[in-house]
């Protein structure tokens, strides 16, 4: 009975970890149509923010919270202005361009803090389930994945930014001419896109060890969720994180890592088989 | 720029660069006449916890042989080269500086994964080769010196000790390569021959950070104890989402690789106080030799240089008992220098008396069995002069001197 409240803790916890990693992602890819290669090195850098700030004396949550999604955030607004700017509607060229990014941000934070692994104790202790102890973390990142998905929904649907944002995703010539400034609306919504991704690297902070190449880790299964999704922005990574997150994490459980690992993979191709178009391709149509 | 003007420029830095190349040349012949030193060693990526004192401790010993006069009346220098954690440079570089570079000797390698990329190649250009990692055991071939602990040296100390103290059932998990996965045999060995068991044995990638689910399933298992040999940077967080759950409270744990990269010094005090290790080398053995040593250390890099480890000494002697087979052998000729090691050379080291037993080309030595306290080591007991016995089991140099392999242990 513990064991299965502990299980369920670690599933809920897998499904979690993959929306904070993904939800970044699929505001930029779901929504702007750019596929982000670069997106695991925006998590790098929430982890070196917080990394960087708690050596500097910031209290952990403010450096979580606050100091990694606002620098996360500049990054992605330059990074907009220079290179992303010029390639919207140019798919295979923006991948190109931000795997060139990808590069060159690894390349940039290795010569800056070397090749070595930083890291930042787990804050917050643990609790006791019956006969097991859980990390109050892992409950953290749980109730934060909850808490980002709702307010990403209400930002989206109840404020006129989110209406005025998916508007211009829709037509950005209609919204031109109804006044609207697409080019500031997609380097807004860019720069909340990477905000998210820098709020994922600070979460993954002192879970993980931080290096330069961390992104690498995370980025594949952060597009797989997305894509897994499908057209439908929330619902989508949601459904997507859901499914794929309980099957790693029961693989895991059954068997070891490393089987987890391969059974998100498979599931994720088998999926994409019979969804090509993604879990909201053919369920939940119309939502968000 | 005008075109002139720029042709008149290039033309003089075409010049100068000529007149540069000149001036080298005379010290390019001095060069010649020193002893290069292969160091293979890697400083940056997952491994670089171990692989940046190893390096600092050859660049000391080898400076400190040149202030005495180097070797053979010629000078030392370093050739170092940087694998960055990557096996394929480990290939590339072994070949470089066995050809290219023509070392005398390799001292490096890290993994048990690495030494075997790069013992065949330096086996084929007869450049010897000096691994100085505390590594699985059983390698058995006439052009290696493993200066190294091996398992009967230390898990065979540590297994009975910590199964007294805490109990007969053993969780392993173990770095999922050929390291952790002979030395987990040798724990479940000698587990069984102190009358325990091994409830489970795991293995993970050096890549896998979350360790959630098999934090709980250790949890489940009920184990007396713990046993660690998990390997670099990012199996770090292991102990971190040990802690986290509060089970180094709860679970005891030994390990026969934790600092080796200074993970003590990473984790806090609270994470890793109390865990059971057992080595060559710590930092606190209290010998003069050793406090000589650490002085002569601390003044070359640093009062604040975080911690001497195990594998550091492991190549500060590694060095030292070749500089002895050089200056005994009068040559830095492969046979020659294989013939006068194989005569059971020892040196006076920090951690006593190192002595290279001429049939399995390992090392005779002092091992300490210590446990984390505060970001320190706490020595609880000395075992003088340990034989690498799990080696020899089956390894015999003198009487089958073409043997070429790894012997593994039979699970």
């Amino acid at each position: 009975m513990d064991l299965a409240l502990v299980v369920v803790i670690q599933v809920l916890y897998g499904i979690a970890s993959l929306v904070i990693v993904s939800a970044g992602l699929a505001v930029i890819f779901g929504m702007m149509k750019v596929i982000n290669l670069a997106h695991g090195e925006f998590l790098m850098l929430g982890g070196y923010s917080v990394v960087m700030a708690v050596q500097f004396g910031i209290n952990l949550w403010i450096a979580i919270f606050i100091v990694a999604p606002i620098a996360v955030g500049l990054v992605g607004i330059v990074l907009e202005r220079l290179v992303i700017r010029r390639l919207y509607g140019r798919m295979v060229d923006t991948m190109l361009a931000t795997w060139g990014l990808s590069l060159l941000l690894i390349g940039i934070v290795t010569s800056v803090f070397g090749n070595t692994t930083a890291g930042i104790s787990t804050p917050l202790g643990s609790f006791r389930v019956g006969g097991y102890s859980v990390s109050v973390y892992t409950l953290l990142i749980i109730a934060v994945a909850v808490v980002l998905g709702l307010a990403l929904r209400a930002v989206l649907t109840k404020t006129q930014f989110g209406l005025i944002a998916r508007g211009t995703m829709q037509n950005p010539a209609m919204a031109d001419a109804l006044g609207i400034s697409p080019s500031k609306v997609y380097s807004a919504t860019f720069a909340v896109g990477a905000a998210l991704s820098g709020l994922a690297g600070g979460l993954l902070a002192p879970l993980t060890g931080v290096v330069p190449t961390m992104g690498a880790a995370f980025v594949a299964k952060a597009f797989i969720t997305v894509i897994g999704g499908g057209p439908a922005i929330l619902t989508g990574l949601a459904s997507a994180a859901g499914f794929f997150g309980a099957i790693n994490q029961v693989a895991t459980f059954l068997s070891t890592p490393v089987f987890g690992e391969v059974a998100l993979l498979l599931a994720a191709i088998v999926m994409l088989r019979l969804l090509p178009q993604g879990i909201t391709g053919r369920f939940f149509k119309g939502s968000l | 720029m005008q075109r002139r003007h720029f042709l008149k420029s290039t033309g003089a830095g075409a010049a100068a660069l000529a007149g540069g190349s000149g001036l080298l040349l005379p010290y390019a012949a001095l060069a010649a006449d020193e002893i290069a030193i292969g160091s293979i060693h890697d400083l940056s990526g997952g491994l670089d916890i171990y692989g940046k004192p190893m390096a600092d401790a050859l660049t000391l010993a080898l400076e400190e042989q040149n202030a005495a006069g180097g070797l053979l009346g010629r000078k030392l220098r370093l050739a170092t080269y940087d694998p960055q954690s990557n096996m394929q440079l480990y290939t590339q570089f072994a070949q470089q500086a066995a050809l290219k570079d023509k070392v005398a000797v390799v001292h490096g390698g890290i993994t048990s994964a690495s030494r075997e990329v790069i013992r065949p190649v330096l086996d084929r250009s007869k450049t010897l080769y000096f691994y100085n990692t505390q590594y699985e055991g059983g390698v058995c071939d006439r052009n290696i010196f493993c200066t190294g602990v091996t398992p009967a040296q230390t898990v065979g100390k540590l297994v009975p000790y910590a199964m007294k103290k805490w109990g007969k059932k053993i969780y392993v998990v173990a770095a999922d390569y050929n390291y952790g996965q002979i030395t987990s045999q040798w724990v479940k060995k000698f587990a069984q021959e102190n009358g325990g068991s091994t409830v489970a044995i795991e293995f993970f990638p050096l890549d896998v950070t979350n360790f959630g689910p098999t934090i709980s399933k250790i949890e489940a298992a009920k184990p007396d104890m713990l046993f660690s040999a998990l390997v670099g940077g990012a199996h770090i967080s292991f102990y971190r989402q040990w802690a986290a759950a509060g089970l180094n409270k709860k679970i005891p744990l030994a390990s026969s690789t934790f600092g080796g990269g200074n993970e003590q010094i990473v984790l806090s005090a609270e994470e890793a106080n109390g865990y059971l290790l057992s080595y060559n080398y710590f930092e606190t053995i209290a010998t003069p030799a050793n406090k000589d040593f650490l002085a002569r250390f601390h003044k070359r890099f640093g009062a604040d240089y975080p911690c001497v480890t195990e594998l550091a000494m492991g190549t500060y002697q590694g060095f030292k008992l070749w500089a002895e087979g050089v200056t005994k052998a009068g040559s830095i000729e492969t046979p020659k220098m294989i013939a006068a090691l194989e005569s059971g050379i020892s040196i006076d080291a920090p951690s006593g008396k190192v002595t290279i037993d001429p049939q399995t080309h390992h090392c005779i030595l002092n091992v300490s069995l210590a446990e984390v306290k505060d970001k320190k080591f706490n020595i609880l007991e000395n075992y003088a002069q340990q034989a690498p016995s799990d080696t020899s089991a089956v390894c015999d140099l003198k009487k089958n001197p073409r043997d070429n392999q790894q012997y593994v242990i039979k699970a």
